[in-house]
């Protein structure tokens, strides 16, 4: 099995999100970057299924050099190749990230070591765009699915499945397809010793894409207005029960 | 503008993220000046009042696509279906819920027409120019993005609490829409991806839907800590949602998160125990009605968006707080 992951470096933010003084990016001047999670869950699953298959993973990446960072993160949990694709210094929308990575794929796929299975996060953690993996799987011609939160590999095939509100939705398709998961399809490991030092020596192979414009156009960000005030305090410890009992009266949610 | 919209259907007719959909089409659609404005279309719909009753949410045509033609989910197929209807009906923009499946089918028809897509939007209005602005969400709802949209047609979703459902006023009653059946033009790459739907595992409370939510974090202090908070969710006929901290540490699984990654929550009330309130877990839980901590630090980020608060170890509060209601009957 030949694997490519897609990954994202994004802001690891904590308490609040600050917006840079123009109004166009997140202020990371406090913060670290990660993979998002729904990617770091992609990764896991792609090393669990070539631990059970065989096989190699590409961790793919398009994002400034200092993204190389993400990459050895998950070359650290199991991943075999890294591949960054440098994104220039602009800000790429997702048709165009659909597009670099639907290109390394063919330039895969042309070298004789094209991917059998291309695995995403169903949304990045920052843009949250909905859509990348499905423009990927469209640019290629094979088929998607996305939100996945089970996943089967068998004999060329993936039975994926994913809850909605009634139950679950099950799909079955035919290899090489995209498909995107969502957290808690597994439980991403702790990276070992060994692996954080075969992903520091690692060699990152490196290319640049032409970028695009996009048909949405950022123009600024905001973060929502805030009109809350601080809790009230309705007492210490277990002394404070009988006001909470009476609160939850008054909320009427008791039965 | 003629606005298309995607209405989903669960057992009970529309959808409540359907109708919000709807709702946000309506206002973007405009006043209606002759010709249909605001289109539905609803797939493998059994029952065709599902549709008759739309003209209550201004809807003045719809489409339905019958289980013959095309049963059951099938995402490209869907998009295929939006985009025959959006030349037909000449539609500026398409519309749906910023649900798995409305994300999904826009991104496919976004990738069918090469047109670009704005996911979770909260507003739109039209430009003189053709484009449309919109506000739509980031980081979960955490930023707002305002944005320019272009693109024939230009596709949105909604998020799902962006603006609550609202009908038409319309004191003399409304018109019920022109209802038509509709057979798409599909090929057989476009059912090559189709979904067999099973029925939930289990029956219980929905942490979605729950009217009370118990949440615990990392001040559970390990997975033998939740038994109180389980006792209290069911002496209060809720249920148990978490903290990122929890599934990633496995303590619960993952299908208890509240939060960017996990669910997001709507109670009347979210009793969040031992929780600081990093900005991910409150993007799951800012739909609560009233959120009360329950917090060893006076100084934790959950004090500034809770309503209520107890300051004190849960390990000691939850117990009592049990007891108190046992006590209660």
């Amino acid at each position: 099995m030949e694997i490519g992951v897609c990954v994202k470096r994004v802001p690891q933010v904590g308490g609040r999100i600050v917006v840079t003084p123009d109004g166009q990016d997140v202020d990371t001047r406090m913060s670290g970057f990660a993979i998002s999670p729904h990617e770091e869950c992609a990764v896991e699953e792609a090393v669990q299924i070539t631990e059970r298959l065989g096989g190699r993973v590409s961790v793919i990446t398009l994002g400034p050099p200092e993204a190389a960072e993400q990459l050895r993160d998950a070359l650290a949990l199991g991943a075999h190749r890294a591949v960054l694709l440098d994104s220039g210094g602009q800000e790429w929308g997702p048709a165009a990230t659909a597009a670099a990575i639907a290109g390394q794929a063919r330039g895969q796929a042309e070298a004789g070591q094209g991917y059998d299975l291309l695995l995403m996060g169903n949304e990045a953690a920052d843009t949250g765009d909905y859509q990348v993996g499905v423009r990927v799987a469209h640019a290629l011609g094979w088929p998607c699915v996305t939100g996945i939160k089970h996943l089967e590999i068998d004999s060329g095939q993936a039975r994926a499945r994913r809850d909605n509100p009634a139950g679950a939705e099950t799909f079955q398709v035919t290899l090489p397809a995209v498909i995107s998961v969502k957290e808690g399809i597994n439980l991403p490991r702790y990276p070992s010793l060994p692996g954080r030092l075969r992903a520091k020596r690692a060699a990152i192979e490196r290319s640049q894409p032409q970028w695009q414009p996009e048909g949405l156009r950022k123009q600024a960000l905001r973060v929502p207005e805030e009109t809350h005030q601080q809790a009230t305090v309705l007492g210490t410890g277990a002394g404070a029960v009988p006001a909470l009992v009476a609160l939850l009266d008054e909320l009427g949610v008791l039965k | 503008m003629s606005v298309l919209c995607l209405v989903e259907l669960d057992a009970a007719g529309p959808t409540d993220g359907s109708l919000r959909a709807l709702t946000f089409a309506r206002e973007l659609a405009g006043p209606v000046t002759g010709g249909p404005a605001l289109i539905a279309v609803l797939f493998a719909a059994a029952n065709r009042a599902d549709a008759a009753q739309l003209g209550r949410y201004g809807v003045t045509e719809a489409y339905v696509i019958e289980p013959e033609a095309l049963d059951g989910y099938a995402p490209q197929a869907w998009a295929r279906t939006l985009q025959g209807l959006a030349s037909l009906v000449l539609a500026g923009a398409v519309v749906a819920a910023g649900t798995d499946r409305g994300h999904e089918v826009l991104a496919h028809l976004g990738a069918l027409t090469g047109q670009p897509m704005a996911a979770n939007c909260l507003s739109a209005r039209p430009a003189a120019d053709g484009t449309i602005a919109v506000a739509r969400q980031r980081w979960a709802g955490l930023l707002i993005e305002d944005a320019v949209l272009s693109g024939s047609p230009a596709l949105l979703s909604v998020a799902t609490d962006a603006l609550p459902p609202a009908e038409v006023d319309a004191p003399a009653g409304v018109d019920p829409p022109a209802v038509h059946v509709h057979e798409p033009d599909l090929a057989p790459a476009d059912l090559a991806v189709r979904a067999e739907i099973s029925a939930g595992a289990d029956g219980g409370v929905s942490l979605a839907s729950a009217r009370v939510v118990v949440g615990g974090g990392r001040g559970v202090g390990g997975p033998d800590g939740f038994a109180p908070l389980e006792e209290l969710a069911s002496l209060l006929g809720g249920v148990v949602g978490v903290s990122r901290v929890v599934t990633s540490q496995g303590w619960r699984p993952h299908t208890q998160q509240v939060g960017q990654t996990g669910t997001k929550i709507t109670p009347e009330l979210y009793l969040a125990c031992g929780i600081s309130g990093a900005i991910q877990h409150m993007a799951g839980c800012a739909s609560a009605k009233h959120i009360v901590a329950v917090n060893t630090d006076p100084g934790a980020p959950i004090l500034a968006r809770a309503d209520y608060a107890v300051i004190g170890d849960l390990s000691e509060v939850i117990p009592a707080l049990v007891a108190a209601l046992k006590e209660r009957g």
